[in-house]
């Protein structure tokens, strides 16, 4: 590997970091347009850059849907004071907003964004592929959770320490379902953990033309899918399972004693959070970039392609991140114990059942869908 | 008092999955996002003020352009904050020479004002109006503090039927020709 290899992966490195750390951003606009129309409001609509604003009609039309919104939210945490409270630990506490913003940065290096086919040979647009592709994305993002303990730690506040020792709690009784509902898709699949090859799984028609159904994991494992994004919900901390933060009764949570940026990292480290796991979802049970009813070659070869399969996997990121946000504006927050008796007595029962179901499926009729 | 003992039903097997329900929910929202939003956007567009609405109290002028305030007072001393005081005068003009008096300075301080709307209901002339200004503010202290030539910029004319001290100007000019016969 001599320098340019290097440089190309650099640059392949940027552009992802950025493509995805502006979907993350744009999320948090989106979370208060999407709030603001469910409430029967605007939202953000007035913010405004001087040149860029004053285009004829587009520039009205940014205006209002919100787009400058994010640079002047940013340039707020940038600008404001970064208090360091005297009783906190210090190390821990700075330490904490990087480790949960870390995790999802590094997911990203494994995921695969689209298909690249030159000469009928097809490869993935990603970072870097690798065979583990599923167990790296589960183990690193395992470790967000320290984060949340360490931040409710080290602040060394009361409402903190409660919101630290619930997302501990919480995340710990959800991951398990993660696991156990991704199992059967992986089964499926013959046994690979290669998200690329779960996608090119996809591809196609299911059950013949004359039903006709997209040969997407969640038309025939929609119990897996179903498990899988409840717990994607209590994963990123997302209502109705904001345990950890749920600012009724423990203020802010475990980012009560944080401000400024470091509070920003926290906050765009949960919608990267959510980027990823939406891109997990959709990856795995949405067909990644797949079209309903269209073969995997039916993309051209070349950029183009390329471009348009990363366009079709980003489509159905955006719209689980609305998902995302609908729920949180439809549903009230689970009290604890709810949280505790969904995970424990409802949803690892029901990912356990799935997972015999589908072994014994399996078992009876080997490859009877694929 | 009989106490009411009310059960909670216990829920159906369709709610205790979450599912339907969360769908439910899920519906009215995505139905509310479509619907119009119910907000103002307010400096530009303006909220319509109903009829009777009390905002800040304006002088008003008859329909002659001639100051209807005489300088009674009783508003000053109805008024509950003690948002007015009155600097009675004389009148100036001398066409308006039949009218008692006129209120050399009016100082209504919109800090103290509850917009009560007591000074109107005790005013004899129907001189101080509340009228739809809901938005009043300033830089400063002393701007807030309305006075006189304020007041009557801001309450402009409004119609009259009554033409009390023209019938009175009226009345006396007869009597004084009936004198005469």
């Amino acid at each position: 590997m001599d320098l340019t290899d290097i440089l190309i992966m650099l640059l392949k490195a940027v552009v992802v970091v950025v493509l995805v750390m502006a979907i993350a951003g744009y999320s948090v606009v989106g979370e208060r347009k999407v709030a603001s129309w469910a409430q029967g409001r605007l939202g953000p609509n007035r913010t405004t850059i001087p040149l860029l604003g004053s285009i004829p009609v587009i520039g009205r039309i940014l205006t209002r849907l919100g787009i400058f919104q994010l640079p002047a939210d940013g340039a707020k945490f940038l600008f404001k004071e970064e208090p360091l409270p005297g009783h906190v630990n210090k190390f821990y506490y700075i330490l904490a907003p990087i480790i949960s913003f870390l995790p999802p940065m590094i997911i990203l290096t494994v995921l695969p964004y689209g298909q690249f086919v030159k000469d009928g040979v097809m490869e993935a647009v990603a970072l870097s592929q690798t065979d583990v592709g599923i167990l790296f994305v589960m183990a690193v993002s395992s470790i967000s959770v320290y984060g949340l303990i360490l931040a409710g730690w080290a602040a060394n506040s009361k409402f903190p320490f409660l919101g630290g020792i619930r997302a501990s709690s919480q995340m710990i009784s959800y991951e398990l379902c993660i696991g156990l509902s991704l199992l059967p898709v992986f089964m499926w699949t013959g046994g690979t953990l290669d998200l690329f090859a779960v996608v090119q799984a996809q591809g196609g028609v299911l059950f013949g033309e004359s039903i006709g159904l997209p040969k997407w994991f969640i038309i025939y494992q929609p119990l897996s899918a179903l498990l899988y994004l409840v717990a994607l919900f209590a994963e990123t901390n997302r209502l109705p399972f904001d345990m950890p933060e749920s600012e009724t009764d423990l203020v802010g949570g475990f980012h009560t004693e944080y401000g400024a940026f470091k509070f920003g990292l926290f906050f765009v480290g949960e919608y990267a959070h959510m980027v990823v796991g939406s891109a997990i979802f959709s990856i795995v049970f949405l067909g990644g970039w797949s079209i309903p009813f269209l073969p995997l070659s039916a993309y051209p070869e070349g950029i183009l392609g390329a471009l348009l399969s990363v366009v079709v996997l980003a489509a159905k990121v955006i719209f689980l991140l609305f998902f995302f946000m609908w729920v949180r504006w439809t549903l009230p927050r689970f009290r604890y114990d709810q949280v505790m008796n969904l995970g424990w007595k409802v949803l690892m029962p029901l990912a356990v059942a799935n997972l015999l179901a589908y072994m014994v499926i399996m078992a009876i009729m080997p490859g009877a869908l694929l | 008092m009989a106490i009411k003992v009310l059960h909670r039903k216990p829920l159906t097997l369709a709610e205790r999955t979450y599912i339907l329900p969360i769908l439910s929910g899920l519906r009215i929202t995505l139905r509310n996002m479509i619907k119009a939003p119910v907000t103002l956007e307010y400096p530009e567009e303006k909220p319509a003020i109903p009829k009777g609405y009390r905002g800040v109290p304006t002088l008003v002028k008859d329909p002659n352009g001639r100051e209807k305030c005489v300088s009674c007072q009783l508003c000053e001393f109805v008024c509950p904050p003690k948002a007015i005081r009155i600097t009675p005068g004389e009148i100036v003009d001398p066409a308006n020479a039949h009218v008692e008096k006129a209120p050399k300075d009016f100082e209504l301080n919109m800090l103290r004002c509850i917009y009560c709307g007591l000074c109107e209901e005790v005013c004899p002339e129907q001189a101080i109006v509340l009228q739809d200004i809901y938005s009043m503010n300033s830089e400063t202290r002393e701007e807030i503090v309305l006075h006189k030539d304020k007041l009557y910029e801001l309450g402009g004319t409004l119609p009259d039927a009554h033409f009390k001290w023209d019938k009175k100007k009226k009345a006396a000019d007869e009597a004084a020709h009936g004198g005469h016969h």
